[in-house]
């Protein structure tokens, strides 16, 4: 993975070094909130409802054990013992004091991390596939990209008052893993005559008007990238309604002028921009690249599995993925107990999957924007080690992609945005479909929970989806049904009138058994909702 | 503390700064005003013999202005370049990094706070209107 | 009934205002009647307080659920809790 160089650090170390600054002078009174705040939200700090709370950056989801070991440290040192893992594969940390941040920020920075643009109306955090550099699907690691593009969008200067935030997705196989269609601009690595390029989609997003992101460009040069990028967001800044908050996306942007105008437009200004000399040369992108190499892998890694223990079998079945490495294995962690809470994860247990990483994955980590970990490359022969050690930290739930496996915000038990709890909810949900095997039984299913329209939860992309709504000051919650963010991208629809906590849960259930009633050989929820339509979900939701 | 900060070493453009409107429609004026919704780029065939184009920023966190000013620096645009209205001392940097060459803040500007957060970065990711040297080229020559 | 909330500047922990000063626990706020906007504004200006705002309640406690977590903490960590006591849901 990438590894600065001293420019690179010199960045985060002069970053740190501004950011004390701007928090010494608010807290001396020098600058008021409401100037304070774009500042903060710049450096990922938010006040939420309970306190403070800092998004941790972890660029395109990729971590080394050490970077995870300070992410259990901070937890420790600065919060309550524990993080949370977002949609956008970064960390949240939910008590943080302003007065000790940046001695935060600085131990952050001793490992290459940070908190840059982890917030506020700027260029967030580039995401990217969870299983690059192992999927076999993937014609190459789109990460050097996404670092590119990392580098690229930060503190640069023309870009940090935008209408409202933007992100970025990065993927290079036809299967989508990173929900890359639902960004403001998506992009998929392919190849044009021996060539890698970027195939671009703007306008993509979730929140109170979800749209899927057009395309604007079959095959963008890597040369060209970042000027092309440029143009994107230059005509964003100068386009975007600023007069509605909810109706500042880019995806508003490229709705209501159409995309083959914002096309015309980008063409026109990216033809501008190319003569300024943004794009680095190609050596840049190959530097990084180089950091990206595939580990040394072993040929002694096959093994066979001993299906011998029904736990580790299931487990095996469940939450492990192919590997394109002979003898290798993608393994992946479920942040989702029944009990837990979605994505939440111990400082112990952040500490034991960096140990685990350190000694079975070449020291890596993934963060998925499904709120799991990754553990990229896995030899066949350690997997049993791997498992018995995520057991005894409780991180082996083997419910990947189960209804179980619940996407959640953190709702209206932390965020000063939310109408409603969704994680109660999720709770709920989980309990009543704790039986591994009635869980398996249904398959895929991708359940996923936001509290209020902002979908932080990206319930528009769940194949159920809640939204959490406040009426009349009581929690209620809608359901959709159909979404997907993966490559059959779709939006979700709502089925009808909400209901309360126990209600949602409910239906959930008469769901799932209308799906097991009509469902054919193969068909997924998802697949049986498609064709079969809402109907017979709502007849057995709203029966009387 | 002022609210006027100036990086230039010619002589201070004080004369009124005619609207966008009033110059395109015949005006003598050498300075003009653009207020965010409008397009920079109608001043490029003037360019020459304007000595100052004011931007406007109603709002701090309205960010066209950034856009505005890099958009006539990179037109050639040689002369006083200001940020007028709710400018903020942290927002500086970046918009000397586009362009801007003098500031009149509706509010004071801490003059040793700007001096300061104008040195914090020794480096640059990307190009912009400055002479910064970005990353990528001090990597690679 | 009213009372005045807002956070610590430098922890970020919910406040109440009691009448002459803040606590973090709802059970000691005051009802600010009218006067709140006042004390707000003097509170905010001396920086005792920080983003703060004005809640409806009713015999002590927020009426809506929002500010209800707001004074219990999350209730889904009960060794997190600010206030047990509080119930979060209505009727």
């Amino acid at each position: 993975m990438y590894k600065y160089d001293n420019y690179d650090q010199q960045m985060v170390d002069d970053r740190v070094a501004e950011f004390k600054n701007q928090v010494q002078r608010r807290l001396a009174g020098e600058i008021t909130e409401d100037q304070f705040k774009p500042l903060r939200l710049m450096n990922g700090l938010y006040l939420q409802l309970h306190a403070y709370m800092l998004r941790v950056a972890i660029p395109y989801g990729t971590l080394n054990s050490e970077q995870m070991k300070m992410l259990g440290h901070i937890a420790r040192k600065y919060d309550r013992g524990y993080g949370h893992f977002t949609t956008r594969q970064n960390i949240q940390y939910n008590w943080i004091n302003l007065e000790q941040c940046p001695d935060l920020l600085d131990d952050l920075a001793s490992v290459e991390m940070h908190a840059i643009q982890t917030s506020g109306n700027c260029i967030r955090n580039i995401s990217s596939d969870q299983y690059a550099g192992a999927a076999a699907d993937e014609i190459a690691d789109p990460r050097p990209w996404a670092e590119l593009l990392r580098q690229w969008s930060s503190f640069h200067p023309e870009f940090a008052y935008l209408p409202r935030k933007f992100k970025i997705a990065v993927i290079a196989a036809p299967e989508d893993r990173a929900a890359m269609r639902l960004h403001d601009i998506g992009i998929e690595l392919v190849e044009q005559n021996g060539e890698l390029g970027a195939r671009v989609f703007v306008g993509g997003g979730m929140g109170r008007t979800p749209m899927i992101a057009p395309q604007i460009n079959p095959f963008v040069k890597a040369d060209d990238l970042l000027s092309y990028v440029e143009a994107c967001l230059r005509v964003y800044n100068r386009y975007g309604r600023r007069d509605n908050k909810y109706k500042a996306r880019i995806k508003i942007l490229i709705h209501e002028m159409g995309a083959d105008e914002y096309r015309d437009q980008v063409e026109a200004e990216f033809a501008h921009v190319k003569t300024l000399g943004i794009d680095p040369p190609r050596a840049e992108l190959e530097r990084i690249t180089e950091f990206f190499a595939p580990p040394a892998f072993s040929s002694d890694a096959e093994a066979d599995l001993d299906r011998s223990d029904p736990d580790f079998a299931v487990w095996i079945d469940q939450n492990v993925k192919a590997h394109k490495q002979d003898g290798y294995a993608i393994v992946n962690i479920s942040l989702k107990p029944v009990d837990g809470i979605p994505g939440d994860a111990s400082a112990d247990q952040i500490d034991a999957m960096a140990d685990i990483a350190l000694k079975y994955s070449f020291d890596e980590l993934r963060v998925t924007h499904a709120q799991n970990i990754v553990l990229p490359h896995v030899a066949k022969r350690d997997l049993h080690a791997v498992w018995r050690a995520l057991r005894d930290a409780k991180l082996a739930d083997a419910n990947l992609d189960l209804i179980s496996d619940i996407i959640a915000c953190p709702g209206l038990d932390y965020c000063s945005l939310a109408n409603a709890r969704s994680i109660p909810v999720a709770q709920k949900i989980a309990k009543r479909f704790e039986s591994l095997e009635r869980q398996r039984d249904l398959g895929e299913l991708k359940l996923k929970i936001s509290g209020c329209i902002n979908a932080c939860g990206h319930h528009h992309a769940g194949h159920i989806g809640i939204l959490g709504v406040d009426r009349k000051g009581v929690e209620n919650y809608q359901l959709t049904f159909g979404g997907s963010g993966a490559e059959d991208v779709s939006i979700g629809k709502i089925i009808g009138p909400g209901f309360d906590e126990d209600g949602v849960v409910d239906a959930v259930e008469k769901a799932t058994d209308v799906y097991k009633a009509l469902r054919e050989d193969g068909e997924r929820f998802l697949d049986t909702y498609r064709r079969v339509g809402v109907e017979p979900f709502k007849e057995a939701i709203y029966a009387k | 503390m002022p609210s006027k900060l100036r990086f230039r070493d010619d002589e201070p453009q004080e004369q009124p700064a005619v609207t966008l409107a009033a110059f395109l429609d015949q005006s003598n004026a050498t300075a003009v005003r653009i207020e965010p919704g409008e397009d920079a780029r109608d001043l490029i065939p003037y360019l020459g013999r304007l000595s100052l184009i004011e931007i406007g920023f109603p709002e701090f966190r309205d960010g066209r202005g950034y856009s505005a000013a890099r958009i006539l620096r990179e037109a050639g645009y040689t002369g006083e370049l200001r940020a007028q209205g709710d400018v903020l001392v942290d927002q500086i940097n970046y918009m000397r990094r586009c362009g801007f060459d003098s500031f009149a803040a509706d509010a004071p500007l801490d003059e040793a706070v700007a001096e300061k957060m104008l040195h914090i970065f020794q480096h640059d990711y990307q190009p912009a209107a400055d002479a910064a040297v970005p990353i990528w080229k001090l990597r690679h020559g | 009934m009213k009372l005045l909330t807002g956070n610590e500047l430098e922890s970020g922990l919910v406040i109440w205002w009691t009448g002459d000063g803040w606590s973090h626990q709802v059970e000691d706020a005051a009802d600010v009647g009218e006067g709140g906007e006042a004390i707000l504004a003097a509170e905010e200006g001396a920086r005792r307080v920080n983003a703060a705002y004005l809640v409806e309640a009713e015999d002590g406690l927020p009426i809506h659920i929002k500010e209800r977590v707001r004074a219990a903490g999350p209730t889904v960590r009960a060794d997190l809790a600010i206030n047990p006591a509080i119930t979060v849901e209505k009727g």
